[in-house]
Formats: structure tokens, C-alpha cells, sequence
């Protein structure tokens, strides 16, 4: 996020837009809620009615996949009207002549048929954004898992920073991150492009840096993203894979692929607290603690570093992950030696500007939001204030581009995926749980009352969907909260695995997969 | 008896909720909300209300396994980790540290994701490392 959190509570307008946010950040929800109450305005852009949507000044259910034609709408309406912060522009932006030139060719009546939001709504939705200020806007993977996802999330900046809402309080380009720690594994350079803080291995000095720390030299050609990885084991270049707390056989796209990929493996290991579908396949699986069992920091959605404590010793015999990785480390011929977590924050530390001035002791109250570069460094509550980490701020002119699949005759609705209150990513930790599990036993699909008449199903009904790359059975839910055309499968569960129907195709910068929208066909079970 | 309140942070979603959570004789009976916490405030969501029920699972890995004529077999530290580093050092002699892939995780420590990152950079020598962000 580029501002805090409890910031959006004096947000004047708050745009959501591929976000359920009180089902899946329900604590971020209520920063919002305490803004509504005091008067702001929520808009709400998302293909499923939802909750969020009933709370809504103006609430729109797009089309599947776009995201940058309604964008570009919003802000040709702006451009056109003269609603933008032409001040800010001039003093803190580059490249606007290009992005105007683009979205003029984006007037309302085109926007409307792309979109399918009528042309006098989308004035609407442009005049709150750009009137009311600050203006934050709120994404989620609704924005991301799209192959145009980059573009998206590039409009949307383009949207904040044309009215001038980058870098004040309240305002903002604010993706809510989806798992505890995601922004720290990234962070921690837990990808294969960058080293801690986002230093690139490629970067001569970064590389030769953590070279000299480490005691070797170091390979500056970045590796394989995740996707890669799996077509690499398919096509035999990667034979050995080391899982550290993922479940991939629920969670990724075209999951027969990943299967058949995964049994080319000639070393397999796996490191979790259960025995996911992931480790049932692994050659050696090896039991990590969770959070309570171990000390550590995690890094929330708002880059604040938070501790993580001990709360009781390891369950039977697994131990905490930190000391696996290190033993393995130890026994092929690379030794790590540390007698706590502390320590190794204190190697962070040292070679990471945005973590330097962090202790174990400072985070303990609140923790701290990077970057925190010095000891009496107060932390950074929001991103961009009087200048771009880049110096200027980038505006980027960018066509709509539909989703690498659409609805056609053999597979006639979209697909769309995502999570359900209750539950969470690959369901490991809470469909263990009793009192998760009795709210929500299983899967389930959207499908609206129209099309379920349309193909005789009833709810509750047990049916088929299919796409291109396989069949799942699965009951189904007569909702309101899809449109006509469009059904909705969340992910979590295993034995109606949503991603044995999801496209693999991905963005071609950030590779991520297109999980939002997808072709499938809906059928009755034969008799 | 002994019991205890050890004050940290949710593992659930990205909000970083501040949680209490309840430990009597070595077991996590409990999840309280955190009243100081700067984003959570005293509230938690249902999953966080009920994160102590999946640590306590009886399903948790309670030992490390081996696949030995097909099948995962309960083992020994000593065999599983002789193993994997013999796995991992056949696949680097016969193909090149480019034949290794490390999958990081989002929901382990950033002190554990620093390991891991640094042992597939320093100890197996790629950069083929990454993790479910993109998911």
C-alpha cells in the first residue's frame, strides 16, 4: 500500500474496485466503515454484487477483464470535465500529453459497451473520484490475476495521480495483500529478480554487495518465476524442487498440468505444518512450525513490520522452518550457523536501506513501517510525499485488451475465482478448524437465477463445469451476486478445485496468472 | 496449571491483526483480540477469532517423511535431511544449480524467507526463487 490503513478512515472517497473487502480483509473493512460513517463516499466497481456493493454511493459490476477500458473512461470523463489536479500534474508528473492523447479515445458511449455500465453512471463514478479529496482507491487480486494485470494496476495509478491523490494522507494506490506475510517474502527477496528490499541480482553493485556478505560469489541472471518453474519441470530443465509452506496442487492454474509436471521430479521436497496435495507427491516431506511455535517478524499489507511470537514449543517433532533451511544448508556444503531469529533480523538489517534502522526492541510495541532507514527513524506511514521514489511520477498510456479467453460457443460463460469468508487460499489451516469448517463445508458455484433457469438446476443441485483444461462436479448456488453469463467458484476447496477449470495464460510482465476470468461450460450431472 | 497470554501477530490475511493468544499447560486454548494493536484495534475477523484451533490440529506433521517403495514413511531427522541434501546436491552435480527450484513462502517469517532466499542464491547458486504472491 502506498498509505496505512487506519489512513482510509479519513479518506472523502474510497474506490474499490476488484476487492471483497469485508469477506477478505474484514479488518481493513472497518477502517472503511469508519469512514462512511463520517461522511465519504464509497464506489464500488466489481463483476459480483457484493457486500461492499449494498454500502455503496455507486456500486458497478463490470465486465470480466475491463478493468483499464472503465479506467480510462473515468478519466477521459475527468480530463474532458477539467476535474483533474492540473497543478499536481505539472509539478510531479511526466508523459501526461500521452496518456490524454490515449484515453480520448475512450469517450463514455465506447466505455459503455466494453464495460457494461451505462455512460451516465460512469460520469457519476468520475465525478466523486476526482471531487472528493482525498480519494484513496482500494484493489485486491480482482485488479492483478488478469493477464493485462500490470496495465491495470497501472491505470489505477494513473487515475490517483491525475487528481493529484499519490503521496498525501488518506489517498492512495492501495493493494490489500492477501497473505500474512506476503509483502515480507517479497521483501526478503523471496523472488527470483531481486535480493532484499527489491536490490536486483543483476545490479552490479547490489550483486556484488551480498556477494561479499555471503562469502560468494553470486549468479546476476534472475531465475524462473513461478509459472516458469512448472513448465521448466515439465519440459525437464528444473529436476529437483524445494516447497517451503505452499500448496501449488491447489492454488495454481491448470492444476492436471501442475501434477504431471510435478512427477517428472527427481527431488521433491516439501517443508509444511500439514500434508497438503502438494507434500502427498513429495519425495521427503519435512514438518515446519506455525506462527505460535517460533519467534520472527511478519510484514502486513500496510509494510509494517510486525513481531511474531513463541507461544508454545513445537508440535511433536517438527521444528521451526528458520532451522530446517539452515540445516539443509549446513549439510550441502553452504553453512548457516544462528542461535535465533533475532540474529538473522540483525543480517537483514545490515544489508536491507528499508529495514536498516528496525530491532527486535523497536518493533515490539507497533512495529515499524519501512522504509525505516536509520535507528531514530520514525518508520513511513505513507509513500510519495512531495516525490516519486523515481523522482517524477510516471503516467502510463494504455490500451484495454481483453482476457486471453472470453466465452464462445463451446464454453459459453466466464469463469470467475476468489476466496469466501471463512475460509483461506488452499483451506490447509481452516477447513482443520471445526468452527470454520461447520460455516462452510464445502465448494460451491454462483450461478445466477436467470442462467440456473435457463439450464433447469436447481439450487443445491450437484453439477458439471468444464473448460479447456478439465471438469470438476461441483453444487451449485443460485445467487443474485452474478451477473447473467458469469459463475464464480472459490478456490479453497480441493476436492472441487476451481483451478482444475483456470487459465494459465499470465501477464506477460508480473506473470500472473489470469484466475478471474476464464471460459467454462455449465451442464446438469446425466440423469 | 500454567496458563499464559503471548501477544503476536494473525497469519491469516495481510492485515497484520494483533492477536493474544491464550496458552494453558503448552497448549493454544484461545485467540483474544489486541486493543493497542495501530490496525486491528481490538477486533479480529472469524478466522483470527479461531486461529488457535488449527495449530492445535490433530492432523499437523508431526514427523518428517520419506517416500521409500512408493509410499511416505515416518523417519528420522537424520535420514529425511540426509536425504534432501543428497537429492539436492545429485540434481546440482548432474544438471547444473539451474536444474534447483526454491518456492519460498507467504506465510512463514521474513527471518525464514531471508534464509531461504539466501540458501538457494549462496547454497545452490540460482536465483530460482519465488512465491504465491502472483496467486
Amino acid at each position: 500500500m502506498t498509505n496505512s490503513v487506519p489512513e482510509l478512515a479519513d479518506a472523502k472517497v474510497i474506490f474499490i474496485i476488484g476487492s471483497n473487502t469485508t469477506e477478505n480483509h474484514p479488518i481493513a473493512a472497518k477502517w472503511i466503515m469508519r469512514a462512511r460513517e463520517k461522511g465519504a463516499k464509497i464506489i464500488v466497481a466489481d463483476p459480483r454484487w457484493i457486500q461492499m456493493s449494498d454500502l455503496a454511493e455507486i456500486a458497478v459490476q463490470q465486465r470480466l477483464g475491463s478493468d483499464v477500458a472503465l479506467i480510462n473512461g473515468l478519466m477521459h470523463i475527468i480530463l474532458k470535465e477539467g476535474w483533474q489536479d492540473q497543478a499536481y500534474i505539472d509539478a510531479r508528473c511526466e508523459n501526461f500529453e500521452a496518456l490524454k492523447a490515449k484515453v480520448e479515445e475512450y469517450p463514455p458511449d465506447k466505455v459503455a459497451q466494453i464495460t457494461g455500465i451505462p455512460a451516465e453512471t460512469l460520469r457519476q463514478m468520475a465525478e466523486i473520484y476526482a471531487k472528493n479529496k482525498p480519494a484513496s482507491i482500494v484493489y485486491c487480486m480482482g485488479i492483478t490475476q488478469h493477464t493485462t494485470g500490470v496495465d491495470n494496476v497501472k491505470s489505477l495509478a494513473n487515475l490517483a495521480m491525475i487528481t493529484g491523490n499519490v503521496g498525501v494522507a488518506s489517498g492512495g494506490v492501495n493493494p490489500l495483500r492477501g497473505q500474512n506475510n506476503v509483502q515480507g517474502a517479497c521483501d526478503m527477496g523471496g523472488l527470483p529478480n531481486v535480493f532484499t528490499g527489491y536490490q536486483p541480482v543483476a545490479d552490479e553493485a547490489a550483486n556484488k554487495k551480498f556477494s561479499e556478505a555471503w562469502g560468494k560469489p553470486l549468479p546476476n541472471k534472475p531465475g524462473l518465476t513461478i509459472l516458469e518453474m512448472f513448465n521448466g519441470i515439465d519440459e525437464g530443465k528444473i529436476k529437483a524442487l524445494y516447497v517451503v509452506g505452499e500448496n501449488p496442487m491447489v492454488t495454481d492454474p491448470d492444476l492436471h498440468h501442475v501434477e504431471a509436471a510435478l512427477s517428472k521430479l527427481e527431488c521433491f521436497i516439501v517443508q509444511d505444518v500439514f500434508l497438503t496435495q502438494t507434500a502427498k507427491l513429495a519425495h521427503i516431506v519435512l514438518p515446519g512450525t506455525s506462527f505460535a511455535e517460533k519467534d520472527g517478524t511478519f510484514s502486513n499489507t500496510e509494510r509494517r513490520v510486525l513481531p511474531v511470537r513463541q507461544a508454545i514449543k513445537p508440535v511433536g517433532e517438527s521444528r521451526p522452518d528458520w532451522q530446517i533451511t539452515a540445516d539443509l544448508s549446513t549439510r550441502v556444503g553452504y553453512p548457516m550457523q544462528y542461535d535465533s531469529p533475532e540474529e538473522i533480523f540483525e543480517e537483514i538489517k545490515k544489508l536491507t536501506p528499508s529495514y536498516a534502522g528496525m530491532s527486535y526492541k523497536r518493533l515490539e510495541e507497533k512495529g515499524l513501517q519501512w522504509p525505516c532507514p536509520t535507528a531514530d527513524h520514525p518508520g513511513t506511514v505513507f509513500l510519495h510525499k512531495d516525490r516519486f521514489s523515481r523522482g517524477q511520477g510516471m503516467l502510463h498510456a494504455i490500451d484495454y485488451k481483453p482476457p486471453a479467453e472470453e466465452p464462445d460457443a463451446d464454453y459459453p460463460m466466464f469463469l470467475t475465482t476468489g476466496r469466501a469468508f471463512v475460509h483461506y487460499h488452499s483451506g490447509t489451516m481452516t477447513r482443520v478448524s471445526p468452527t470454520l469448517h461447520r460455516e462452510m463445508e464445502t465448494g460451491y458455484v454462483e450461478i445466477s437465477p436467470t442462467d440456473a433457469r435457463n439450464l433447469g438446476i436447481k439450487n443445491g443441485e450437484r453439477i458439471k463445469v468444464s473448460s479447456r483444461r478439465g471438469e470438476i462436479q461441483i453444487k451449485a448456488k443460485i445467487s443474485r451476486k452474478v451477473n447473467r453469463g458469469v459463475v464464480f467458484i472459490p478456490f479453497h476447496f480441493a476436492e472441487a478445485a476451481a483451478n482444475m477449470l483456470t487459465n494459465p495464460a499470465y501477464d506477460p510482465t508480473a506473470k500472473i496468472p489470469e484466475y478471474k476470468a476464464c471460459a467454462v461450460k455449465v451442464e446438469k450431472l446425466a440423469a | 496449571m500454567d496458563f499464559r497470554t503471548v501477544n503476536t501477530t494473525c497469519s491469516y490475511c495481510g492485515c497484520g491483526c494483533g492477536i493474544l493468544l491464550e496458552v494453558l499447560d503448552e497448549e493454544v486454548i484461545g485467540s483474544l483480540p489486541v486493543k493497542t494493536h495501530p490496525v486491528s484495534e481490538g477486533s479480529l475477523c472469524i478466522k483470527g477469532w479461531n486461529i488457535h484451533e488449527f495449530i492445535g490440529s490433530d492432523q499437523r506433521l508431526k514427523r518428517p517423511l520419506l517416500r521409500k517403495n512408493g509410499e511416505l514413511q515416518p523417519v528420522s531427522w537424520e535420514e529425511a535431511m540426509t536425504a534432501a541434501a543428497a537429492g539436492l546436491k545429485n540434481v546440482v552435480e548432474k544438471y547444473g544449480p539451474d536444474a534447483v527450484a526454491v518456492l519460498a513462502s507467504a506465510k512463514v517469517t521474513n527471518e525464514e524467507n531471508y534464509l531461504i532466499q539466501k540458501f538457494t542464491r549462496a547454497a545452490i547458486g540460482t536465483n530460482n526463487v519465488d512465491h504465491c504472491a502472483r496467486l
